[in-house]
Protein backbone atom coordinates (compact mmCIF):
# COMPACT_ATOMS: atom_id res chain seq x y z
CA UNK A 1 0.00 0.00 0.00
CA UNK A 2 3.02 2.03 1.14
CA UNK A 3 4.35 1.49 -2.12
CA UNK A 4 1.27 2.24 -4.07
CA UNK A 5 1.02 5.85 -2.38
CA UNK A 6 4.61 6.90 -3.31
CA UNK A 7 3.79 5.41 -7.11
CA UNK A 8 1.02 7.37 -7.72
CA UNK A 9 2.60 10.99 -6.03
CA UNK A 10 5.43 10.21 -8.28
CA UNK A 11 3.32 9.61 -10.82
CA UNK A 12 0.95 12.62 -10.17
CA UNK A 13 4.58 14.66 -10.12
CA UNK A 14 6.17 13.60 -13.28
CA UNK A 15 2.24 14.50 -14.81
CA UNK A 16 2.78 17.54 -13.24
CA UNK A 17 6.66 17.97 -15.27
CA UNK A 18 5.60 16.27 -18.71
CA UNK A 19 2.44 18.70 -19.59
CA UNK A 20 4.10 21.78 -19.05
CA UNK A 21 7.23 20.79 -20.65
CA UNK A 22 4.66 19.60 -23.91
CA UNK A 23 3.08 22.69 -23.72
CA UNK A 24 5.49 25.14 -23.78
CA UNK A 25 7.40 22.44 -26.85
CA UNK A 26 4.25 23.66 -28.63
CA UNK A 27 4.73 27.11 -27.92
CA UNK A 28 8.17 27.13 -28.85
CA UNK A 29 7.57 26.18 -32.21
CA UNK A 30 5.40 28.65 -32.72
CA UNK A 31 7.68 31.58 -31.06
CA UNK A 32 10.45 30.04 -33.60
CA UNK A 33 8.30 30.39 -36.33
CA UNK A 34 7.20 33.56 -35.16
CA UNK A 35 10.68 35.18 -34.88
CA UNK A 36 11.93 33.81 -37.93
CA UNK A 37 9.07 35.60 -39.60
CA UNK A 38 9.86 38.62 -38.38
CA UNK A 39 13.57 38.76 -38.54
CA UNK A 40 12.34 38.29 -42.58
CA UNK A 41 9.92 41.11 -42.57
CA UNK A 42 7.02 38.20 -42.44
CA UNK A 43 4.06 37.74 -39.74
CA UNK A 44 4.84 34.14 -38.93
CA UNK A 45 1.97 32.19 -37.82
CA UNK A 46 -0.71 34.49 -36.92
CA UNK A 47 -4.21 32.95 -37.53
CA UNK A 48 -4.81 30.00 -35.33
CA UNK A 49 -6.03 31.30 -31.86
CA UNK A 50 -4.17 34.72 -30.29
CA UNK A 51 -1.40 36.05 -32.23
CA UNK A 52 -1.59 32.32 -34.02
CA UNK A 53 -0.69 30.43 -30.63
CA UNK A 54 -2.31 27.54 -31.31
CA UNK A 55 -0.67 27.19 -34.74
CA UNK A 56 1.43 24.09 -33.35
CA UNK A 57 -1.64 22.57 -31.64
CA UNK A 58 -3.37 22.71 -35.45
CA UNK A 59 -0.35 20.86 -36.67
CA UNK A 60 -0.10 18.10 -34.54
CA UNK A 61 -3.67 17.58 -35.33
CA UNK A 62 -3.20 17.87 -39.26
CA UNK A 63 -0.39 15.08 -38.44
CA UNK A 64 -2.90 12.83 -36.38
CA UNK A 65 -5.21 12.49 -39.19
CA UNK A 66 -2.55 11.68 -41.63
CA UNK A 67 -1.71 8.29 -42.56
CA UNK A 68 1.45 6.88 -41.05
CA UNK A 69 3.04 5.58 -44.19
CA UNK A 70 5.86 2.70 -43.35
CA UNK A 71 8.34 1.95 -46.25
CA UNK A 72 7.78 -1.92 -47.31
CA UNK A 73 11.55 -2.86 -47.51
CA UNK A 74 11.77 -0.85 -43.79
CA UNK A 75 13.27 -2.62 -40.43
CA UNK A 76 9.23 -2.18 -39.21
CA UNK A 77 10.21 -2.77 -35.87
CA UNK A 78 13.29 -0.23 -36.04
CA UNK A 79 11.41 2.17 -38.05
CA UNK A 80 8.49 2.24 -35.70
CA UNK A 81 10.71 2.81 -32.38
CA UNK A 82 12.58 5.28 -33.36
CA UNK A 83 10.67 8.50 -33.41
CA UNK A 84 9.56 6.68 -29.79
CA UNK A 85 13.28 6.52 -28.69
CA UNK A 86 13.99 10.40 -29.47
CA UNK A 87 10.61 11.60 -28.12
CA UNK A 88 11.39 9.42 -24.77
CA UNK A 89 14.66 10.47 -24.39
CA UNK A 90 13.88 14.19 -24.99
CA UNK A 91 11.42 13.94 -22.28
CA UNK A 92 13.13 11.59 -19.98
CA UNK A 93 16.10 14.37 -19.56
CA UNK A 94 14.15 16.45 -17.70
CA UNK A 95 13.79 15.06 -14.61
CA UNK A 96 16.70 16.17 -12.78
CA UNK A 97 16.28 19.90 -14.21
CA UNK A 98 15.64 22.08 -11.33
CA UNK A 99 13.03 24.52 -11.04
CA UNK A 100 14.04 26.04 -8.30
CA UNK A 101 15.51 24.76 -4.60
CA UNK A 102 13.79 21.77 -4.20
CA UNK A 103 11.56 22.06 -6.98
CA UNK A 104 13.50 18.86 -8.89
CA UNK A 105 11.84 15.66 -10.01
CA UNK A 106 14.80 13.97 -8.19
CA UNK A 107 17.69 15.45 -7.27
CA UNK A 108 20.40 12.61 -7.88
CA UNK A 109 23.83 13.48 -7.10
CA UNK A 110 25.50 13.04 -10.48
CA UNK A 111 22.54 14.73 -12.53
CA UNK A 112 25.01 16.78 -14.81
CA UNK A 113 25.87 13.55 -15.82
CA UNK A 114 22.51 11.75 -16.44
CA UNK A 115 21.66 15.06 -18.33
CA UNK A 116 24.69 14.39 -20.74
CA UNK A 117 24.60 10.86 -21.14
CA UNK A 118 20.87 11.20 -22.12
CA UNK A 119 21.03 13.87 -24.29
CA UNK A 120 24.23 11.40 -25.59
CA UNK A 121 21.89 8.58 -25.97
CA UNK A 122 19.64 11.08 -28.65
CA UNK A 123 21.77 10.58 -31.57
CA UNK A 124 20.51 6.46 -31.52
CA UNK A 125 16.74 7.79 -32.28
CA UNK A 126 18.38 9.46 -35.55
CA UNK A 127 20.28 6.24 -36.63
CA UNK A 128 17.94 4.09 -36.02
CA UNK A 129 15.15 6.24 -37.60
CA UNK A 130 18.00 6.49 -40.20
CA UNK A 131 18.99 3.24 -41.06
CA UNK A 132 15.24 1.83 -40.70
CA UNK A 133 14.25 3.23 -43.35
CA UNK A 134 16.41 1.92 -45.89
CA UNK A 135 16.84 4.31 -48.20
CA UNK A 136 19.60 6.90 -49.25
CA UNK A 137 18.90 10.21 -48.10
CA UNK A 138 17.78 8.78 -44.49
CA UNK A 139 21.01 7.26 -44.17
CA UNK A 140 23.41 9.65 -45.16
CA UNK A 141 21.43 12.21 -43.17
CA UNK A 142 21.82 9.73 -39.86
CA UNK A 143 25.16 9.23 -40.81
CA UNK A 144 25.96 12.93 -40.63
CA UNK A 145 23.98 13.51 -37.73
CA UNK A 146 25.72 10.86 -35.76
CA UNK A 147 29.44 12.32 -36.79
CA UNK A 148 28.32 15.62 -35.67
CA UNK A 149 26.61 15.06 -32.68
CA UNK A 150 29.20 12.81 -31.20
CA UNK A 151 32.42 15.56 -32.41
CA UNK A 152 30.57 17.84 -30.59
CA UNK A 153 29.28 16.13 -27.43
CA UNK A 154 33.45 16.04 -26.82
CA UNK A 155 33.46 19.91 -26.46
CA UNK A 156 30.41 19.89 -24.58
CA UNK A 157 31.65 17.40 -22.15
CA UNK A 158 34.85 19.77 -21.85
CA UNK A 159 32.92 22.68 -21.29
CA UNK A 160 31.23 20.92 -18.62
CA UNK A 161 33.89 19.92 -16.74
CA UNK A 162 34.72 23.69 -16.92
CA UNK A 163 32.12 24.26 -14.62
CA UNK A 164 32.56 21.24 -12.39
CA UNK A 165 35.89 22.78 -11.46
CA UNK A 166 34.18 25.90 -10.05
CA UNK A 167 31.87 24.02 -8.02
CA UNK A 168 33.34 20.71 -6.99
CA UNK A 169 29.98 18.80 -7.25
CA UNK A 170 28.13 17.10 -9.96
CA UNK A 171 24.54 17.79 -8.55
CA UNK A 172 22.77 20.18 -10.44
CA UNK A 173 21.43 22.39 -7.85
CA UNK A 174 24.43 22.82 -6.18
CA UNK A 175 25.76 24.23 -9.80
CA UNK A 176 23.02 26.99 -9.21
CA UNK A 177 23.82 27.35 -6.03
CA UNK A 178 27.17 27.56 -6.75
CA UNK A 179 26.77 30.32 -8.74
CA UNK A 180 24.93 33.14 -6.06
CA UNK A 181 27.83 35.51 -5.39
CA UNK A 182 28.35 35.86 -10.00
CA UNK A 183 26.75 33.68 -13.20
CA UNK A 184 29.37 31.61 -14.62
CA UNK A 185 28.41 33.30 -17.75
CA UNK A 186 30.79 36.38 -16.58
CA UNK A 187 34.46 34.19 -15.70
CA UNK A 188 33.21 31.52 -18.66
CA UNK A 189 32.29 33.51 -20.89
CA UNK A 190 34.02 31.93 -23.98
CA UNK A 191 32.97 29.02 -22.81
CA UNK A 192 29.48 29.81 -22.71
CA UNK A 193 30.09 31.12 -26.76
CA UNK A 194 31.33 27.90 -27.43
CA UNK A 195 28.83 26.08 -25.21
CA UNK A 196 25.46 28.08 -27.12
CA UNK A 197 27.28 27.12 -30.31
CA UNK A 198 27.87 23.09 -29.66
CA UNK A 199 24.68 23.01 -28.53
CA UNK A 200 23.14 24.21 -31.79
CA UNK A 201 25.00 21.56 -33.44
CA UNK A 202 24.11 19.00 -31.18
CA UNK A 203 20.57 19.53 -31.58
CA UNK A 204 20.82 19.83 -35.37
CA UNK A 205 20.14 23.48 -35.43
CA UNK A 206 20.91 25.81 -38.11
CA UNK A 207 23.92 26.59 -38.89
CA UNK A 208 24.50 23.05 -38.22
CA UNK A 209 21.13 21.43 -39.78
CA UNK A 210 22.96 18.83 -42.03
CA UNK A 211 21.95 15.97 -41.78
CA UNK A 212 18.42 17.56 -42.34
CA UNK A 213 19.87 20.09 -45.05
CA UNK A 214 16.75 20.56 -47.65
CA UNK A 215 19.25 21.77 -50.32
CA UNK A 216 21.11 17.87 -50.15
CA UNK A 217 19.98 15.35 -48.46
CA UNK A 218 15.29 16.51 -48.70
CA UNK A 219 14.72 15.88 -45.65
CA UNK A 220 17.58 13.86 -44.26
CA UNK A 221 16.65 10.72 -41.31
CA UNK A 222 13.05 12.37 -41.58
CA UNK A 223 12.44 11.40 -45.31
CA UNK A 224 10.42 7.95 -44.53
CA UNK A 225 8.65 9.71 -42.04
CA UNK A 226 4.80 10.54 -42.40
CA UNK A 227 1.64 11.57 -40.11
CA UNK A 228 2.70 11.36 -36.39
CA UNK A 229 5.91 9.83 -36.37
CA UNK A 230 7.38 12.81 -38.21
CA UNK A 231 5.47 14.69 -35.90
CA UNK A 232 7.13 12.97 -32.93
CA UNK A 233 10.54 13.73 -34.23
CA UNK A 234 9.92 17.29 -34.65
CA UNK A 235 8.61 17.61 -31.49
CA UNK A 236 11.53 15.45 -29.65
CA UNK A 237 13.35 17.76 -31.54
CA UNK A 238 12.38 21.04 -30.15
CA UNK A 239 11.84 19.13 -26.82
CA UNK A 240 15.89 18.87 -27.36
CA UNK A 241 16.26 22.12 -27.79
CA UNK A 242 14.81 23.27 -24.65
CA UNK A 243 16.56 20.96 -22.37
CA UNK A 244 19.94 22.68 -24.45
CA UNK A 245 18.46 25.70 -23.54
CA UNK A 246 17.79 24.76 -19.58
CA UNK A 247 21.09 23.11 -19.62
CA UNK A 248 22.83 26.42 -20.59
CA UNK A 249 20.98 28.28 -18.30
CA UNK A 250 22.24 26.07 -15.31
CA UNK A 251 25.41 26.15 -16.03
CA UNK A 252 26.06 29.76 -17.00
CA UNK A 253 23.02 31.85 -16.45
CA UNK A 254 22.53 30.74 -12.85
CA UNK A 255 19.51 28.30 -13.27
CA UNK A 256 16.54 30.51 -11.02
CA UNK A 257 18.30 32.50 -9.42
CA UNK A 258 17.51 36.38 -10.24
CA UNK A 259 20.20 38.52 -11.56
CA UNK A 260 21.11 40.39 -8.22
CA UNK A 261 19.40 39.69 -4.98
CA UNK A 262 17.62 42.81 -3.96
CA UNK A 263 13.99 43.65 -3.28
CA UNK A 264 12.13 43.57 -6.66
CA UNK A 265 14.25 40.63 -8.51
CA UNK A 266 14.40 38.34 -5.16
CA UNK A 267 10.15 38.29 -4.51
CA UNK A 268 9.85 36.67 -8.55
CA UNK A 269 9.60 33.05 -7.97
CA UNK A 270 11.95 31.27 -9.25
CA UNK A 271 10.42 28.84 -11.93
CA UNK A 272 9.56 32.28 -13.42
CA UNK A 273 13.37 33.00 -13.89
CA UNK A 274 14.77 30.07 -14.63
CA UNK A 275 11.86 29.44 -17.44
CA UNK A 276 12.77 33.59 -18.67
CA UNK A 277 16.21 32.03 -18.89
CA UNK A 278 15.34 29.02 -20.85
CA UNK A 279 13.10 31.79 -23.53
CA UNK A 280 15.81 34.19 -23.56
CA UNK A 281 18.66 30.99 -25.10
CA UNK A 282 15.95 29.74 -27.33
CA UNK A 283 15.41 33.47 -28.60
CA UNK A 284 18.92 33.17 -29.37
CA UNK A 285 18.14 29.75 -30.65
CA UNK A 286 15.48 31.05 -33.10
CA UNK A 287 17.87 34.53 -34.48
CA UNK A 288 20.71 32.48 -35.25
CA UNK A 289 18.21 30.17 -37.45
CA UNK A 290 17.33 33.15 -39.62
CA UNK A 291 20.52 35.01 -39.69
CA UNK A 292 23.29 32.50 -40.09
CA UNK A 293 24.00 30.35 -43.92
CA UNK A 294 24.39 26.55 -43.44
CA UNK A 295 28.23 25.22 -42.66
CA UNK A 296 29.38 22.94 -44.89
CA UNK A 297 30.34 20.04 -43.26
CA UNK A 298 33.66 20.05 -43.46
CA UNK A 299 33.76 23.39 -42.18
CA UNK A 300 31.51 21.95 -39.37
CA UNK A 301 33.93 19.15 -38.32
CA UNK A 302 36.79 21.26 -38.85
CA UNK A 303 35.29 23.80 -36.10
CA UNK A 304 34.54 21.24 -33.70
CA UNK A 305 37.81 18.89 -33.58
CA UNK A 306 39.93 21.71 -34.53
CA UNK A 307 38.71 25.10 -32.99
CA UNK A 308 36.32 24.00 -30.30
CA UNK A 309 37.94 20.78 -28.56
CA UNK A 310 41.51 22.94 -28.28
CA UNK A 311 40.02 25.86 -27.53
CA UNK A 312 38.01 24.19 -24.40
CA UNK A 313 40.93 21.80 -23.61
CA UNK A 314 43.50 25.14 -23.23
CA UNK A 315 40.54 27.01 -20.98
CA UNK A 316 40.18 23.84 -18.57
CA UNK A 317 44.00 24.12 -18.03
CA UNK A 318 43.62 27.92 -17.32
CA UNK A 319 40.49 27.86 -15.12
CA UNK A 320 42.03 25.18 -12.97
CA UNK A 321 45.78 26.39 -13.22
CA UNK A 322 43.52 29.69 -12.03
CA UNK A 323 41.90 28.10 -9.18
CA UNK A 324 44.86 26.31 -7.99
CA UNK A 325 47.03 29.01 -8.13
CA UNK A 326 44.54 31.46 -6.26
CA UNK A 327 43.39 28.18 -3.96
CA UNK A 328 39.64 28.86 -4.58
CA UNK A 329 39.31 25.00 -5.31
CA UNK A 330 36.36 24.12 -4.27
CA UNK A 331 36.62 21.90 -1.37
CA UNK A 332 33.61 19.79 -0.36
CA UNK A 333 33.06 17.16 2.30
CA UNK A 334 31.19 14.19 2.03
CA UNK B 1 45.17 42.85 -41.98
CA UNK B 2 45.73 39.24 -41.05
CA UNK B 3 45.75 39.80 -36.93
CA UNK B 4 42.57 42.03 -37.76
CA UNK B 5 40.96 39.19 -39.40
CA UNK B 6 41.63 36.86 -36.85
CA UNK B 7 40.58 38.90 -33.97
CA UNK B 8 36.84 39.33 -36.26
CA UNK B 9 36.72 35.95 -36.63
CA UNK B 10 37.72 35.44 -32.43
CA UNK B 11 34.89 38.21 -30.73
CA UNK B 12 32.14 37.21 -33.64
CA UNK B 13 31.98 40.11 -35.12
CA UNK B 14 29.82 39.35 -38.20
CA UNK B 15 27.80 37.42 -36.17
CA UNK B 16 27.39 40.44 -33.63
CA UNK B 17 26.40 42.69 -36.31
CA UNK B 18 24.23 39.91 -37.80
CA UNK B 19 22.70 39.73 -34.96
CA UNK B 20 21.83 43.44 -34.02
CA UNK B 21 20.60 44.20 -37.51
CA UNK B 22 18.16 41.06 -37.11
CA UNK B 23 16.93 42.71 -33.80
CA UNK B 24 16.43 45.77 -35.36
CA UNK B 25 14.64 44.03 -38.12
CA UNK B 26 12.09 43.04 -35.80
CA UNK B 27 10.69 45.59 -35.06
CA UNK B 28 10.13 47.11 -38.65
CA UNK B 29 6.87 47.26 -40.26
CA UNK B 30 6.44 44.12 -41.95
CA UNK B 31 6.68 43.26 -45.94
CA UNK B 32 3.61 40.68 -46.30
CA UNK B 33 0.07 41.66 -45.57
CA UNK B 34 -2.70 39.12 -43.50
CA UNK B 35 -3.78 38.12 -47.01
CA UNK B 36 -7.86 36.51 -46.24
CA UNK B 37 -8.06 39.81 -44.05
CA UNK B 38 -6.26 42.08 -46.09
CA UNK B 39 -5.66 42.52 -49.84
CA UNK B 40 -3.30 43.81 -52.15
CA UNK B 41 -4.34 46.81 -54.54
CA UNK B 42 -4.65 45.11 -57.82
CA UNK B 43 -4.95 47.62 -61.17
CA UNK B 44 -7.81 48.56 -63.02
CA UNK B 45 -6.55 46.54 -65.80
CA UNK B 46 -6.37 43.23 -63.69
CA UNK B 47 -7.50 40.17 -65.70
CA UNK B 48 -9.37 37.72 -63.36
CA UNK B 49 -12.91 36.01 -63.52
CA UNK B 50 -14.42 36.72 -66.62
CA UNK B 51 -18.22 38.35 -66.29
CA UNK B 52 -20.44 39.14 -68.87
CA UNK B 53 -22.35 42.49 -68.75
CA UNK B 54 -25.88 44.42 -69.58
CA UNK B 55 -26.72 47.52 -70.97
CA UNK B 56 -28.49 50.09 -68.02
CA UNK B 57 -31.90 48.56 -69.20
CA UNK B 58 -30.91 44.95 -68.29
CA UNK B 59 -30.60 43.72 -72.16
CA UNK B 60 -27.18 41.91 -72.73
CA UNK B 61 -24.85 43.19 -74.23
CA UNK B 62 -23.56 40.34 -75.92
CA UNK B 63 -24.47 40.19 -79.89
CA UNK B 64 -22.61 36.86 -80.56
CA UNK B 65 -20.17 38.14 -83.00
CA UNK B 66 -18.18 35.19 -82.18
CA UNK B 67 -15.14 37.72 -82.01
CA UNK B 68 -13.82 36.44 -78.62
CA UNK B 69 -14.57 32.39 -79.79
CA UNK B 70 -12.55 32.95 -82.71
CA UNK B 71 -9.64 35.13 -80.98
CA UNK B 72 -9.54 33.27 -77.85
CA UNK B 73 -5.96 31.28 -78.30
CA UNK B 74 -7.02 28.48 -75.73
CA UNK B 75 -10.13 27.53 -77.29
CA UNK B 76 -11.78 27.87 -74.99
CA UNK B 77 -15.08 29.61 -75.89
CA UNK B 78 -17.90 28.04 -77.19
CA UNK B 79 -20.76 30.36 -78.99
CA UNK B 80 -24.50 29.62 -80.04
CA UNK B 81 -26.76 32.06 -81.53
CA UNK B 82 -29.84 32.87 -83.06
CA UNK B 83 -32.52 35.18 -84.28
CA UNK B 84 -34.51 36.61 -81.47
CA UNK B 85 -38.49 37.92 -82.22
CA UNK B 86 -37.04 41.48 -82.44
CA UNK B 87 -34.29 40.27 -85.28
CA UNK B 88 -31.63 40.92 -82.90
CA UNK B 89 -28.66 38.61 -82.74
CA UNK B 90 -28.10 36.84 -78.84
CA UNK B 91 -26.16 34.01 -78.06
CA UNK B 92 -28.49 30.84 -76.23
CA UNK B 93 -25.24 29.90 -75.28
CA UNK B 94 -21.67 31.41 -74.06
CA UNK B 95 -19.64 28.49 -72.79
CA UNK B 96 -16.05 29.46 -71.12
CA UNK B 97 -13.85 26.42 -69.96
CA UNK B 98 -12.13 28.25 -66.71
CA UNK B 99 -9.62 25.76 -67.23
CA UNK B 100 -8.60 25.75 -70.61
CA UNK B 101 -8.32 29.72 -70.07
CA UNK B 102 -4.90 31.26 -70.06
CA UNK B 103 -6.42 34.87 -68.94
CA UNK B 104 -4.73 36.81 -71.73
CA UNK B 105 -7.74 38.80 -72.24
CA UNK B 106 -7.63 39.15 -75.75
CA UNK B 107 -11.32 38.41 -75.53
CA UNK B 108 -11.98 41.63 -73.67
CA UNK B 109 -9.82 43.25 -76.17
CA UNK B 110 -12.01 41.77 -79.12
CA UNK B 111 -15.24 42.63 -77.58
CA UNK B 112 -16.88 45.64 -79.63
CA UNK B 113 -19.75 46.18 -77.11
CA UNK B 114 -17.80 45.68 -73.99
CA UNK B 115 -19.69 42.41 -72.86
CA UNK B 116 -17.41 40.28 -71.68
CA UNK B 117 -14.81 41.49 -69.68
CA UNK B 118 -12.30 40.16 -67.17
CA UNK B 119 -13.29 41.36 -63.46
CA UNK B 120 -10.63 41.71 -60.85
CA UNK B 121 -12.21 39.05 -59.04
CA UNK B 122 -9.28 35.83 -58.93
CA UNK B 123 -10.90 34.14 -55.83
CA UNK B 124 -12.80 31.30 -57.54
CA UNK B 125 -11.33 28.23 -56.66
CA UNK B 126 -13.62 25.37 -56.40
CA UNK B 127 -13.45 21.50 -55.12
CA UNK B 128 -15.03 20.10 -58.27
CA UNK B 129 -13.22 20.63 -62.24
CA UNK B 130 -17.42 20.49 -63.41
CA UNK B 131 -17.71 23.95 -61.17
CA UNK B 132 -15.34 26.04 -63.34
CA UNK B 133 -17.10 25.20 -66.92
CA UNK B 134 -18.78 28.52 -66.83
CA UNK B 135 -21.93 28.44 -68.65
CA UNK B 136 -23.61 31.79 -69.55
CA UNK B 137 -26.27 31.93 -67.11
CA UNK B 138 -23.12 31.92 -64.15
CA UNK B 139 -21.17 34.72 -66.61
CA UNK B 140 -24.29 36.85 -66.70
CA UNK B 141 -24.51 36.41 -62.52
CA UNK B 142 -20.88 37.51 -62.34
CA UNK B 143 -21.88 40.45 -64.33
CA UNK B 144 -24.15 42.03 -62.46
CA UNK B 145 -22.56 41.01 -59.09
CA UNK B 146 -19.51 42.98 -60.14
CA UNK B 147 -21.31 45.35 -62.56
CA UNK B 148 -19.95 48.91 -60.18
CA UNK B 149 -16.33 47.89 -60.00
CA UNK B 150 -16.08 46.58 -63.89
CA UNK B 151 -17.57 49.62 -65.21
CA UNK B 152 -15.57 52.00 -62.90
CA UNK B 153 -12.27 49.95 -64.23
CA UNK B 154 -13.45 50.29 -67.60
CA UNK B 155 -13.74 53.59 -67.32
CA UNK B 156 -10.52 54.13 -65.63
CA UNK B 157 -8.73 52.29 -68.30
CA UNK B 158 -11.05 53.86 -71.22
CA UNK B 159 -7.72 57.14 -71.60
CA UNK B 160 -5.10 54.35 -72.03
CA UNK B 161 -7.31 52.38 -75.45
Amino acid sequence: MEYLDIFINEIYKIFFLVVPILVSVALIVWLDRRVWGFVQKRRGPNVVGPFGLFQTLADALKYIFKEIIIPASSNKIIFILAPIVTMTLALVAWAVIPFGENLVLSDINIGILYLFAISSLGVYGIIMGGWASNSKYPFLGAIRSAAQMVSYEVSIGIIIINVLLCVGSLNLTDIVLAQKNIWFVIPLFPMFVIFFISALAETNRPPFDLPEAEAELVAGYQTEYSGMMYAMFWLGEYANILLMCAMGSILFLGGWLPPIDIYPFNVIPSPIWIIFKILFLFFLFAIVKAIVPRYRYDQLMRLGWKIFLPFSLLYVVLTASFLFYFDMLPTKEF
Amino acid sequence: MKLNRFLKTIFLAEFVSAFIIAVKEIFRPKKTINYPYEKGKISPRFRGEHALRRYPNGEERCIACKLCEAVCPAQAITIESTEREDGSRKTTRYDIDMLKCIYCGLCQESCPVDAIVQGPNFEFATETREELYYNKEKLLDNGDRWESVLSKNIKLDKIYR
